[in-house]
């Protein structure tokens, strides 16, 4: 027989293996629902796994989706450790772009060297204005963060969408909803000679290892660390609960907005109604992915970024919906917390048991 | 405004209203045995894409509605099975679950995008839809709405005047308390998840079966989260439910009532009407946090792990 028991300590060795064993079983998973489908799973999982690594345009077409992911994954990482449940990283994201597209058309004609700089800024204090409304809520009138969170989720994206119909629309557009195209001054540089992978990649990595540093090297990642862990110890040394809320959302919030901003300042280049693909969302399944860990979230926002990018191919290639994509990130976070059960807990056979 | 336009506000409000009711009353019953399933925008989108296929492929709504129910319980023990049995977070579990559901659901959906279904015929109550004003926007409508307050008065019946409306009570108040005189906490807990799927499934089919009726990708747009912050801010009252619940009817249809004073605002602004009425009715309710302290069931959120008390 095969019992359950709780482990003594927590299993750090678990906590490594579990996101690697949840991606195994996800493709597992995938493959068995290919078959079902009469999709050669072989075929399938190259394309959704191999060929977004295949050759350079598509690697470069990684590196662009993996940005967004990362920074938003690195702000909810510090968020969710510090207890703060913020499940807003899309509206922030899209409040970046708004913002940013905002004050980039403002430098339509122009070549001035300001035009990206203050337009990533406005991205990202748009970013940071848009949580801290429910930061502010939550602190002064107990609101529920996920849900104050979520309808921001919603505002945002109809506020995107009226703007692009409205204030923001190309006058020379036809009456498309999309805005003038951005200037040259105000675009993200592109990295390589061939692709769009631009600068957005560079500040996720770069903001990644800001957080890494932080959490690890500073006494506020130390305050919140213990405040995550154990929040009234944190408010018996005399840690300020509120302060450490406020970094954290407002630092999460300014990723997301950069994200944002990115996108429309990089490989769109206007504002559009469509900006994301849930993004913030799958940014919840990355920072889980990475142990809130900024690094974890490093490696997680690759795994995730090639699954939009394989999603995209598998369309192409095999006529597979797109959706499969969203369902696969639901099943890749319930594979995660089912073999998070044994961080935990171990199976031990009975037999071996000394009474 | 004239009469007629009142009409056909309260009509609309009572039709949008009612998905999240029916979710709403699955979640209070959930939430009041101590368990927080953030999944519901999943299950209702489930419960609508499969309610939608089993309605169009057997050309019987009812059908529809009996699988939306069916895969919206068998969602939730997807999540039950998580934080029941594995313990596993909530929050992270019933996110998880929304966003397996959006993609299922959208995945699964793609082949009947476009198609219409007959729905339901009106039903007219007799004598009462012959009142003025109020006959026409509360008695003649689908039989799913008179559904959905009959399940109110059910829900509000089972939670304060039964024996299992107690067992449910002090599951969810002191699990540790009611396991030590018998009672099989995971079991309710269970059976109470399983509930909330069944409704939320149930919502989600009001709304590809009735309310447009046919099946986009999203087309639920947040309903099930609106509904979670309705359990909130109704204190977990059955009473105040019903009445939030048609209260973001209105909230919901306020293109119309301003289009009828002659105001023209774009749609897409209007369209963050109820997301923002949420926001500022949690805040206005959840300010005092003593006295939701006080109402919510203690042991919201928190896992019950019978392997400790051995």
């Amino acid at each position: 027989m095969i019992r359950v028991q709780a482990r003594t300590e927590q299993s750090t060795l678990m906590a490594f293996a579990s996101p690697v064993l949840a991606i195994v079983l996800t493709l597992i998973f995938g493959s068995i629902l290919f078959s079902a489908l009469d999709k050669d799973p072989v075929q399938a999982l190259h394309v959704l796994l191999i060929m977004p690594l295949s050759d350079a345009y598509n690697i470069s077409e990684m590196f662009v989706k993996m940005g967004p992911l990362l920074l938003c994954a690195v702000g909810l990482s510090l968020c969710y450790r510090a207890n703060m449940w913020n499940i807003g990283a899309e509206g922030q994201l899209l409040a970046g772009a708004l913002g940013g597209s905002a004050m980039a058309l403002q430098f339509v004609d122009s070549n001035s060297v300001f035009a990206l700089p203050l337009t990533l800024l406005a991205g990202v204090v748009s970013g940071m204005l848009w949580a801290a409304i429910p930061t502010f809520l939550k602190l002064n009138f107990n609101s529920n963060l996920i849900l104050t969170t979520i309808m921001l989720n919603y505002i945002a994206l109809y506020l995107l969408i009226w703007a692009v119909h409205g204030p923001l629309r190309d006058p020379q557009g036809f009456g498309f909803p999309e805005s003038a195209l951005f200037s040259d001054a105000t675009l993200l540089p592109v990295l390589t000679d061939q692709g769009r992978v631009h600068l957005g990649v560079v500040f996720a990595s770069v903001f990644a290892l800001v957080a890494w540093l932080i959490l690890s090297k500073t006494h506020l990642g130390f305050k919140i660390r213990v405040y995550g862990s154990d929040a009234p110890a944190a408010l018996y040394a005399g840690f300020s609960s509120k302060a450490i809320s406020w970094f954290v959302m407002l630092f999460a919030g300014g990723l997301a907005g950069l994200a944002g901003v990115s996108e429309v300042a990089g490989p769109i280049g206007q504002l559009t109604p469509v900006v994301s693909p849930g993004y913030g969302y799958a940014a919840i399944i990355v920072a889980y992915l990475g142990r809130l860990h900024p690094a974890g979230a490093i490696v997680a926002s690759i795994f995730l970024a090639i699954l939009y990018m394989g999603g995209d191919l598998a369309q192409i290639e095999m006529g597979i919906p797109i959706a499969v994509v969203g369902m696969f990130q639901g099943v890749l976070l319930f594979f995660l917390l089912a073999c998070d059960f044994f961080i935990r807990y171990r199976l031990v056979s009975t037999r071996d048991q000394v009474a | 405004m004239d009469i007629d336009l009142i009409t056909q506000i309260l009509f609309a409000a009572v039709k949008t209203g009612t998905p999240l009711l029916f979710v709403a009353l699955g979640e209070v019953i959930c939430e009041k045995t101590g368990v927080l399933n953030l999944g519901q925008e999943g299950m209702m989108l489930m419960g609508a894409v499969v309610g939608f296929m089993a309605a169009y492929g057997s050309g019987n709504a009812g059908i529809g509605i009996i699988g939306a129910m069916l895969i919206g319980s068998a969602m939730s023990l997807i999540f039950g099975f998580l934080v029941l049995h594995l313990g596993a977070n909530q929050v992270a579990t019933g996110l998880a679950l929304t966003i397996f559901g959006t993609g299922l659901s959208a995945f699964i959906g793609s082949s009947v995008v476009g198609h219409t279904i007959p729905g339901f015929q009106p039903m007219h109550i007799p004598g009462l839809s012959e009142l003025p004003i109020v006959g026409k926007a509360l008695f003649s409508h689908d039989p799913l709405v008179y559904l959905a307050v009959v399940m109110a008065f059910l829900v509000s019946y089972v939670a304060n005047r039964t024996r299992l409306g107690l067992t449910i009570k002090a599951v969810g108040e002191n699990p540790h308390a009611a396991n030590a005189i018998g009672i099989k906490v995971l079991r309710v807990r269970y059976l109470a998840v399983m509930f909330g799927g069944a409704m939320a499934g149930l919502g989600g089919a009001y709304m590809s079966l009735v309310y447009t009726p046919m099946w986009v990708e999203n087309m639920t747009a947040g309903r099930g989260w609106i509904a979670l912050a309705l359990v909130v801010f109704a204190s977990w009252r059955v009473g105040n439910i019903v009445l939030g619940a048609y209260l973001f009817g209105v909230a919901s249809i306020m293109h119309l009532v301003l289009q009828g004073m002659g105001w023209s605002i774009s749609p897409n602004l209007l369209a963050m009407l109820p997301y923002v009425a949420t926001i500022v009715v949690m805040v206005l309710i959840s300010a005092d946090q003593f006295k939701e302290k006080l109402l919510a069931p203690r042991s919201l959120g928190k896992p019950f792990d019978p392997r400790q008390m051995a």
